[in-house]
């Protein structure tokens, strides 16, 4: 009964926890809500709707990336530049 | 041309942990806290990737020196597209004292070893602030240098930097073989990623120790004492201009 996308998502689920680890509000934060998220759909079977969801987790994985380098650049502007800059 | 890079990474306490001094004021606390790759040692890795990828060079070496858990740094190093690493054993008091000068004297002798064309670096690592370790490796190795660089051009053998300067930019062109650190607008590094991650356990980290590169490592430096900056003093807020003069006099500013 195993879905042939039942890799990918756990591929995404993954990738999603190692991101996870520099979570601003901290990995069991995050490890949380990403769990609750998966289990939220856990039941989904059609394989339309499944890759929907991936494409929307790799989003997020995008998104992460962005939050991440923004907060360093910006922690790293604050400390070693000028105002003006 | 060799083609080859070699890019210096440094394992820091990660920019995001709030610091704290040890007890007995030696240093401060690392057990335990989270350590990360220098941010501007990412964008160096980042931007000798790029000309990588470019097809300016052909191979991307990431060099750290320390104890065991450097090789997590090399690892991100090779997630983000180095080809290969270079670990340089340094535990015990060794690593406490490890500084600019013995890493430039390090990085020197790999540099010929290797026969790398450039050598980029982080400006400065955010634990030390040095800010040392680019410029001495250039002057060991006699090569010209472009520091602070925010934007960087290979052309052949000639490197265009264009440096961030107190007045603002200043553009040089230097020979290569040449040592350039990177600042902080440079490039944006790519975040490794777990598959990164996994495709990069099948890179190689070869085990180097300094005694090996003729490099000695002893300081002659010494550390006395470590202690935290001044609690900053809380402001007063004054009513009229009248009370901050007679606060001014007060205090024996006026």
């Amino acid at each position: 009964m195993s879905n042939p996308l039942r890799g990918d998502v756990i591929r995404l689920y993954k990738n999603l926890l190692y991101l996870g680890r520099d979570y601003p509000k901290g990995t069991a934060y995050f490890r949380e809500r990403l769990k609750a998220a998966f289990m939220k759909n856990k039941d989904v079977t059609d394989p339309e709707k499944i890759k929907k969801l991936v494409d929307r987790g790799e989003f997020v994985i995008k998104e992460l990336e962005a939050l991440y380098f923004l907060r360093k650049y910006r922690a790293m502007k604050k400390r070693y530049y000028e105002p003006e800059h | 041309m060799s083609g080859r890079v070699l890019v210096g990474v440094k394992r820091v306490i990660d920019y995001a942990v709030k610091i704290r001094v040890k007890p007995d004021h030696t240093g401060v606390v690392t057990d335990g806290v989270k350590h990360s790759m220098n941010p501007f040692c990412e964008i160096a890795v980042e931007e000798a990737v790029k000309l990588k990828e470019k097809k300016l060079i052909k191979e991307v070496v990431a060099v750290s020196c320390g104890p065991q858990q450097v090789q997590e740094t090399i690892r991100t190093a090779l997630a983000m597209g180095a080809d290969r690493g270079i670990h340089v054993e340094v535990s015990g008091k060794d690593y406490e004292t490890l500084g600019p000068l013995q890493v430039s004297k390090i990085l020197a002798a790999l540099a010929k070893k290797e026969q790398a064309d450039l050598i980029i670096l982080g400006k400065q690592a955010i634990d030390d602030d040095c800010n040392q370790t680019g410029q001495m490796t250039a002057a060991l190795l006699d090569w010209p240098q472009g520091t602070f660089a925010s934007e960087v051009t290979l052309d052949a053998d000639k490197l265009k930097v264009v440096r961030e300067i107190d007045g603002g930019l200043e553009t040089i062109k230097i020979k290569l073989p040449a040592v350039v650190t990177a600042d902080l607008r440079l490039n944006t590094p790519r975040y490794a990623t777990l598959p990164n991650i996994m495709k990069a356990k099948k890179k190689k980290i070869a085990n180097v120790k300094p005694a090996d590169l003729g490099v000695d490592v002893s300081s002659r430096l010494e550390v006395l004492k470590v202690d935290e900056p001044p609690q900053r003093q809380a402001g007063v807020k004054v009513e009229t201009v009248d009370d901050l003069v007679g606060k001014l006099k007060e205090a024996g500013r006026i």
